[in-house]
Order: C-alpha cells, then structure tokens, then sequence
C-alpha cells in the first residue's frame, strides 16, 4: 500500500519534460496565461468539428447541440502552445500543440460516454486531485478499472478518469502505455492526467 | 463520396437494417445534469477531498438533505471505504481535516489583510484651480477597478481611467475634484463601492509641487 502511494508521490515530484506540458491546468492563469481570442475560421471550425466526431464517441447531433454549427469557436491561446477552445465564452475543449482534442472536465460530466473510460482506487483520489499522473498499480487494484483485454485501448489515448466509489469523473488523461501494459508492466505512470476536478481550468466557467 | 453506383449487384441482397436506422432524424443526446457544490465546486461526493468539507456538508444537509443521507449517512462511509485499508482512511481523514483548518487560516489571513488594507483618495492641484482626484486600494475589496472607473466617469460627467502610478501599482484617476463626492460614494456603498469599509478610507491633498510657497 505505502509502496504504491510513494510511487505516485514520486512521479509528481520527478517532472520529466513531458509531465510538464500536460500538467497544463495545475498552475493557468487567465490573466497571465492567455495570450489572445481569436474567432475562428469557419473551415478550421470544420476540419475540428471532423477531429472531435472522429476522435469522440459522440453523434454530431449531440455535438451540435453543445456546439451549434451558427455559432462561432473562439481560440483562447495559452502559454506553452495550449489551445482552448470556447462557445459563448464556455471552454469546450482543448488541445496541447496539434495532439488529441480533450474535452473539459465539466463537458465529460455533462457527456460521460465520449471518452473510454478507465478507474483508480479510493487510494489514488488525493493525489489526483493534488495534480499527480496516475500510477499503473492505481488503476490495476481491486478498486480501479481498465477496459478488458478485447477492448484494450493503445498508448496515447485520451480517456476519462473515473474512481472507485464515485459517480463522477475526476479528471481527463492519457494513457501513457496501452492498458494491457498497464496491466502487464504495473508500475510506473499508467495515464497521464490532463485536467482535474477543481484545477485551474476547472474553475473558469468562461473565458 | 457518390455510393449510388450499384454495380455488380447481388440479385437480392437482404436490406440491411443499419442502413434503415441511419436515415430517421438524431435526436441529440440531452446532458447529464450534475449537481456542483456550491462551497468546493466539486460534486458532492469528492467535497471530502476538498478543503471545506465542514461547510459543504452544512450547505448539503440543507440544500439537499437526500443527497446527504446518501453521502454521510454511516453505511455510506462504511461502504466508500471501498478497497481502502482502515489505516489509508483514517490518514485520509486526518488530511482532510488538516487541509481544511490551514484552508480556513488561510481565509482567515486573507480576510484580515483585505480589512487592514487603506484606500487613499487624493486630491491633486494640477495648476491654479484644476485639479485630479486618484483612489488608490480598491483592488483589495475585490473590485474590477476599470469598472469602478468607468461609473465614476458616468457619475460625475467627467473623465475617469485606470492607470499605473510611479510605483506600479494601478489607481484610479478621474479629473476634476470629486474626492469629497467619492467617501460619501463609499460611505453610502454605491453600486460597485459596496461593502468597503470606510474606516480604511483616507483622503489626502497633493499640491502642486512646482509652485513656490
Ligand atoms: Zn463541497
């Protein structure tokens, strides 16, 4: 048990480079963080409404029930090449450099199906909520989840992270490893987390 | 991109019935409404996690006291305790609790500074009988200074902005002499002046400086 825990403290204490670009909303600032707001063109509008059908499992009615076509994106752009983009001022979601399209945490709430889904155990939640990346062992314990193996999902996968005994996600990540190295490996980081229950994006309702 | 082309067609291929499905009209997916704490902003079932958990349990008890049966009630603790060991709960527990007392001192200290905290209103000779008036310390109570200046400049008819003074610090400047007008502002809580405490207030005069005495 201790042994798991000092491993997740360690890794948030251990800032590889990459940890540092995902660990983008433990410290953001509007304020200082924000470089600018750009209305977006109406064809890039398009080339990202293809990327969030293909890249979430989301129908584009829903989709443009959250994000009606008439209405424009706005680009919110961030330090460290972070892009968020909002509707009526609403972050919907975002992106580091050209990676995945992540939704924010309070979209996944309102949609919970459009990202897989993977769990860590009671024992993982301080730490997640303290900004740490999520340890194999955390999501391969008799509290935590991954898909089974016919479903496995590969390495650089955005998911949702859900926790043992709430209804709620906590947060969105990535797999670092595929989940059959997760459960394979069980060490190290599994998932790397993105945004969390009550972060710095977590607290803008509109930016 | 034209799947019209029927060639080489099955004789009597069976209609598939995914493609019947397709056609009628989507409704989309209505969201799921969570409910958000209004102490923490989590959903209440992480407010243990937070650092306020005595007030949000005091908001939930009131706002929605069937969610707090279902939280706090004593089987519900026993069971979230999931696959925890009882040693991690109870270290968990004690976090919690220290979390949330160094949040409140925390609070406490902001508090405290935010009532220490001086608001300057001066009075500046510009030459012979023009002068400015700047307020400086409204930013600790908490209010956006740019709109403070702007319903000054409506009130008085006159020009009002937001601008750094000498040491960096931004202040509000708006010409003519209104800091008379301004503490009564403050002293009856005008619209965005609410809530400062006029004990924190201190009017002040800056002559002219060139000007030989
Ligand atoms: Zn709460």
């Amino acid at each position: 048990m201790n042994s798991k825990l000092d491993l997740i403290i360690v890794s948030s204490i251990k800032l590889s480079q990459t940890l540092i670009c995902w660990l983008m909303f433990k410290k953001f600032s509007p304020s200082s963080d924000v470089a600018g707001h750009t209305p977006v063109k109406s064809s890039v509008q398009r080339a990202i409404r293809g990327t969030v059908l293909s890249q979430w499992k989301i129908e584009s009615e829903t989709l443009e029930a959250i994000w009606p076509k008439k209405e424009g994106l706005v680009h919110v752009k961030c330090r460290e090449h972070i892009s968020i983009y909002t509707v009526h001022g609403e972050p919907l979601l975002f992106q580091h450099f050209d990676g995945p399209l992540y939704p924010t945490l309070r979209i996944l709430h309102k949609y919970p199906y459009i990202l897989p889904n993977v769990k860590v155990d009671r024992g993982a939640i301080r730490f997640l909520l303290a900004g740490a990346h999520m340890m194999c062992p955390g999501l391969t314990s008799a509290g935590g989840y991954l898909p089974p193996a016919d479903e496995a999902l590969p390495a650089g996968t955005p998911v949702a992270i859900y926790a043992e005994g709430k209804e709620h996600a906590v947060g969105v990540g990535i797999t670092k490893l595929s989940t059959e190295e997760i459960r394979n490996v069980n060490k190290g980081v599994g998932v790397e987390t993105v945004t969390y229950l009550g972060d710095d994006l977590w607290v803008q309702n509109s930016l | 991109m034209a799947p019209r082309k029927s060639r080489n067609r099955e004789p009597s291929p069976p209609p598939a019935p995914a493609e019947t499905d397709a056609s009628p009209q989507v409704e989309p997916t209505p969201p799921v409404q969570v409910l958000y704490c209004s102490v923490c902003s989590y959903p209440p079932e992480y407010c243990e996690f937070g650092e306020h958990l005595t007030r949000c349990k005091q908001w939930l008890h009131e706002a929605h006291p069937d969610l707090y049966e279902k939280y706090y009630s004593d089987e519900a603790l026993q069971a979230k305790i999931g696959t925890l060991s009882l040693q991690a709960q109870e270290k968990l527990e004690k976090d919690t609790a220290k979390k949330e007392a160094k949040a409140e001192a925390k609070a406490d200290a902001a508090l405290k500074k935010k009532m220490a905290s001086q608001i300057t209103i001066k009075r500046i000779e510009r030459n012979k009988r023009k002068y400015v008036t700047t307020v400086h310390g409204l930013e600790a109570f908490g209010v956006d200074l740019k709109k403070v200046a702007k319903q000054l400049a409506s009130k008085f008819a006159t020009g009002s902005s937001v601008t750094k003074n000498p040491q960096g610090q931004d202040e509000i400047v708006v010409q003519g002499d209104v800091s008379d007008e301004i503490l009564e502002m403050i002293e009856d809580g005008v619209g965005l002046l609410k809530g400062i405490p006029t004990d924190n207030v201190e009017l002040v005069e800056e002559k002219k400086k060139k000007g030989t005495e």
